[in-house]
């Protein structure tokens, strides 16, 4: 049963091994030569799974990967419960808000710890499971690297995000992932991290000086 | 409302534009003219100095063009930024003299906001995902609470200004009316062989810097054909663009896509586009030529949107503003625009 057709990809409900399973199927671009379309998709469907093994070891709840297989671009990986932070953030009572972003500002320390960049931090590629736990997702755009420009990007595209979806409260959700982020990382490359994202917003092309 | 006219000045980089646009959204002229450089990219000073010769004819020409006389005029808009600043203050020297000359009230256009809605105006899209893209400009957008909101950027330089440094190192040189990104378009038409490059794809945000060096590095090997690396190039970066866009008109669920800017005439862009959109059920737009580089007649026209919800400009706080982001803009009229 589909579940979500996604820009990248789409997501299957299914029955497999007596076990309520996703499987995610890259699709096909017709918009690209075939060349590169196969190329990008064997790429991110070899890479995705690698990449969430590593963030389990790392100490971040993801989905358990049962299967893949790069032929047809699918990976078969556990049917996580629970909705997407984005749906539940602008509803919350404030503290509850700011403690759930404090969550998620550690995770992404963990993350980022162990040398993982997610690649699209989006509150759509979260989980907040029945058990208050957060669930990553979607690791297809993830990177292997502890280069401080990739963690700067990374949040700056959290920022982002927060600043598209829920701008009402983008400011203060922002500071408590910072904060919980901190917690993990330590003072010292928190600060680095976020001259790092002035720096990157800087870069882009219009940006008034504040 | 009252029959009334506006008169638009663009000025931001390599184009001094004027137009005028009726009240009700009727262009009655869109005069533009460009300075080309000798070679190598726009200086700014030597542009400005290009407008500032070229803007009482532009000017002249505009209203004859329109059949109207200056005093009909009601209101004057320029392009207030972003862009070069010896550019800018060209076009807003011009229109703060008319405005006072005039005596008449003068609203100052973010440029970014001017593509957007001309782009409306033009193809009668009316709430679309819009990708802008120029020389100086790559922006993922679409209306959110009041602002149009950016989804997605460049975190380094401009597409149309990869391609044009591309094309430059490969030799190519612009003239009237033929770009450089229009040359290595035809040259890409002919090419088959995919050379392989960095496919830079971040969340919504995407980098052409990696790719640019990639592929200037290639052309001095000389191992491909010129053809192929111009076919592999825009291949690229145009599948990662669509890739951006199409991850934008999934988070936000809306049902238009719009190109607009100096490289929407990108045949190649264009396709690959609209069989994204169609893949959406969404309906692709993209802005007629004349209106998708820099022009007058968008500036008129989010000039009059701006004088009905009175955003009037005093001359003493009508200074340029370099890099005024699209997302610092209060959009007042799109949801008024809903309600009548």
């Amino acid at each position: 049963m589909l579940i979500k057709k996604g820009a990248e990809a789409s997501l299957y409900l299914e029955e497999w091994h007596n076990r309520r399973v996703i499987l995610k199927k890259r699709h096909s671009k017709k918009y690209r030569v075939p060349e590169l379309d196969r190329e990008i998709q064997v790429q991110r469907t070899k890479h995705e799974p690698l990449v969430i093994q590593r963030a389990k070891e790392a100490g971040v709840p993801t989905p358990v990967i049962f299967m893949v297989d790069l032929a047809e671009a699918t990976i078969i990986m556990e049917y996580v419960e629970g909705k997407q932070v984005k749906q539940v953030l602008n509803d919350l009572p404030q503290e509850e808000r700011i403690n759930l972003c404090h969550y998620i500002g550690r995770l992404i320390g963990k993350l980022h710890g162990n040398g993982i960049i997610h690649g699209d931090l989006t509150t759509s590629n979260m989980i907040l499971t029945p058990q208050n736990r957060v669930v990553f997702l979607d690791f297809g755009l993830s990177e292997q690297t502890s280069e401080l420009e990739a963690r700067g990007v990374d949040l700056h595209l959290m920022k982002r995000a927060l600043m598209s979806t829920h701008y009402r409260y983008a400011d203060e959700c922002f500071r408590a992932i910072i904060e919980g982020y901190e917690g993990v990382v330590g003072e010292r490359a928190t600060r680095e991290v976020l001259s790092k994202i002035v720096e990157i917003e800087k870069r882009g092309r219009y940006v008034s000086e504040r | 409302m009252s029959r009334g006219y506006c008169l638009g000045i663009e000025s931001t980089t390599d184009d001094f534009g004027v137009g005028i646009v009726s009240f009700h959204g009727e262009v009655l002229a869109n005069v533009v003219s460009t300075y080309v450089p000798e070679k190598g990219g726009i200086h700014p000073r030597e542009a400005a100095r290009h407008h500032a010769i070229v803007a009482a004819k532009v000017l002249t020409e505009a209203l004859e063009r329109a059949g109207i006389r200056h005093e009909e005029l009601d209101v004057i808009a320029f392009s207030q930024g972003p862009g070069m600043g010896p550019c800018l203050r060209t076009g807003a020297t011009a229109a703060r003299a008319l405005a006072s000359y005039l005596n008449i009230p003068l609203v100052g256009v973010n440029h970014l906001v001017a593509h957007i809605e001309i782009g409306k105006l033009t193809t009668n899209a009316r709430d679309p995902v819009t990708l802008f893209v120029s020389g100086g400009n790559t922006i993922v957008s679409a209306f959110e609470a009041g602002r149009y909101r950016i989804f997605g950027e460049t975190l380094d330089i401009a597409v149309g200004n990869c391609i044009d440094v591309f094309g430059r190192e490969a030799g190519l040189r612009s003239e009237e009316g033929f770009p450089v990104a229009a040359m290595v378009e035809k040259l890409a038409n002919s090419g088959r062989v995919l050379v392989l490059l960095p496919y830079v794809v971040k969340g919504m945000d995407l980098s052409f810097s990696g790719l640019l060096t990639a592929a200037t590095h290639l052309l001095r090997d000389e191992k491909h054909g010129l053809e192929d690396m111009c076919f592999s190039v825009l291949e690229y970066v145009f599948s990662m663009l669509t890739e951006v866009t199409e991850r934008a008109l999934a988070h936000t669920e809306k049902t238009e896509v719009l190109l607009t800017g100096g490289n929407a005439a990108s045949k190649r862009l264009q396709a690959k586009l609209e069989i994204m959109a169609e893949e959406h059920g969404a309906k692709f737009c993209v802005v007629p030529k004349e209106y998708a580089t820099d022009n007058g007649a968008m500036i008129a026209w989010t000039g009059v949107l701006g004088y009905r919800h009175k955003m009037f400009l005093p001359i003493d706080k009508s200074f340029v503003r370099l890099k005024w982001r699209l997302d610092e803009v209060e959009i007042p009229w799109v949801e008024n625009r809903y309600a009548d």
